[in-house]
């Protein structure tokens, strides 16, 4: 047995869980300082972020020098670059956290408007695959990773929804364009992160399966693959 | 220009121990094909098997069928009209210590009832050329031994030696483990341009050397193919949990 390697993907493995957490929390920080209009969550995120940016550096410090020095191959290599792409995503995920809460920022200096969209339960929904798409890396399961695929168009809906709904909202009642098009945006911020999650999900998929489900490749032969796996 | 080759049913043993069991293959023509796997798992015995060098060692047998091209290895053909078609490098170089570099190219073809002066020197020259040797060694060609060359061109002379019959098929038995990694990368570069006109096939523990040179890899454990297949395949995504634990050195 390859002692050290196996020793430094466990550490790729818990350096990236701990970037995970990170990120899962900047969101739903982010998510209830929108709901609660809570500044001290807004600065809570921003804090978080320099930790988020730290481990994103040090994972691919650590995935560079496994590829360098041991020349991992198949379900190892695979491991890897997923962890490498799992990475980027968690970063750009504690990105539009940030984005959220600098939003909520603003909209706390402006009176609080009856907006006819649910942020709350889009907010709920994506940490949820946020959440997931984890889980499903630290499991190993590809079939909890494509459950989050699924979930992607559940999310689409809610964004297209509330644009529309804002739009009019805000021809309706010009006085609250501004608290309107903060939520939209911030529906838009949530957009990305289930968008995030979804591509978290692939790359689980494409570790533990070795298939390239990105842009709906190979959708059926996957499914095909993970009864194979089941039976 | 290289010949397919086509494995069926080969059992190989020494003695009463089977060494080999029911290997079947298709080697495509011109192209490098590894052959990886732990010590003693048979990849030396299969490639042995193919020119018939396996029955020099007493009380070794083979049943199954083996054809180089068109030529049915155990059925009616000497050893000798094989190994012209059939040619071999090992793992330690090993040069003719007495005949001078020329001498060791041109004595397969001697061997081989070769005498014309001027065809024995054209050959010479293009063998050399093609195991990269001749700017090497072009102005002592009489004057040193093969012995007298670094270890890896050595192994280049060896592989001169070998091409200088016009084979079709190159066989080669881990033929880097005594080379350093400039001579490495040499011999390697080497088996890339020379698969345009051999059908190559490698023996080799250098699990990225497979990978590096071979456009097809086959795994074997313990007397068996376990999975043979793309290389790409087997280094990302092997078929096989036995392969898997192989090329992540799970083994042991």
């Amino acid at each position: 047995m390859r002692t050290r390697f196996q020793q430094q993907m466990v550490d790729l493995r818990e350096k990236l869980l701990r970037m995970g957490g990170l990120a899962e929390l900047a969101v739903d920080r982010a998510c209830q300082a929108y709901t609660e209009r809570d500044l001290t969550r807004c600065q809570l995120v921003l804090e978080n972020e320099s930790l988020i940016n730290a481990a994103e550096r040090e994972i691919d410090e650590l995935a560079f020098d496994i590829l360098a020095t041991q020349q991992p191959a198949a379900v190892d290599l695979r491991f890897i670059l997923a962890v490498t792409k799992i990475n980027a995503d968690l970063e750009r995920v504690g990105d539009q956290a940030v984005n959220i809460a600098e939003r909520v920022m603003d909209m706390i200096e402006l009176p609080a408007a009856d907006l006819p969209v649910d942020i709350g339960r889009m907010a709920t929904a994506v940490s949820a695959m946020v959440r997931r798409a984890l889980e499903s890396f630290v499991e190993g399961k590809a079939e909890l990773a494509q459950a989050v695929l699924e979930m992607d168009h559940v999310v689409d809906r809610m964004r297209d929804e509330a644009f529309i709904v804002l739009v009019r909202k805000m021809n309706e009642e010009p006085q609250v364009t501004q608290q309107a098009l903060d939520a939209l945006l911030v529906a838009r911020n949530l957009e990305r992160v289930a968008d995030h999650a979804t591509n978290i999900s692939e790359d689980v998929i494409f570790w533990v399966l070795g298939a390239d489900v990105r842009h709906h490749a190979q959708s059926a032969s996957i499914t095909r693959r993970m009864d194979s796996n089941e039976s | 220009m290289g010949v397919g080759i086509k494995v069926e049913h080969l059992n190989a043993f020494y003695d009463k121990t089977q060494a080999l069991f029911d290997v079947n293959i298709t080697v495509r023509a011109n192209h490098a094909t590894a052959l990886i796997g732990p010590s003693g798992c048979g990849k030396s015995t299969f490639i042995r098997c193919l020119n018939r060098m396996h029955e020099t060692i007493p009380e070794a047998r083979v049943d199954g069928k083996v054809h180089i091209g068109d030529l049915s290895v155990y059925n009616g053909t000497s050893a000798t009209q094989l190994r012209r078609r059939v040619g071999m490098v090992f793992q330690k170089p090993n040069p003719f210590p007495t005949m001078s570099i020329y001498d060791n190219v041109a004595a397969g073809l001697k061997l081989n009832g070769f005498r014309n002066r001027k065809l024995l020197e054209e050959a010479v020259h293009k063998s050399l050329e093609s195991a990269a040797l001749w700017d090497e060694v072009k102005d002592s060609l009489h004057k040193k031994s093969g012995a007298s060359l670094s270890g890896g061109q050595q192994q280049r002379l060896c592989i001169a030696r070998a091409l200088a019959v016009q084979p079709e098929v190159l066989l080669m038995d881990e033929p880097c483990s005594a080379l350093d990694p400039i001579s490495t990368g040499k011999i390697e570069e080497l088996i890339f341009q020379l698969k345009e006109q051999y059908t190559i096939v490698i023996v080799t523990h250098n699990m990225q050397q497979a990978a590096r040179v071979a456009e097809f890899t086959g795994f074997f454990l313990l007397g068996k193919m376990i999975e043979f297949d793309k290389t790409e395949k087997i280094f990302t995504n092997p078929f096989d949990k036995r392969t898997e634990d192989y090329v992540t050195g799970r083994f042991g």
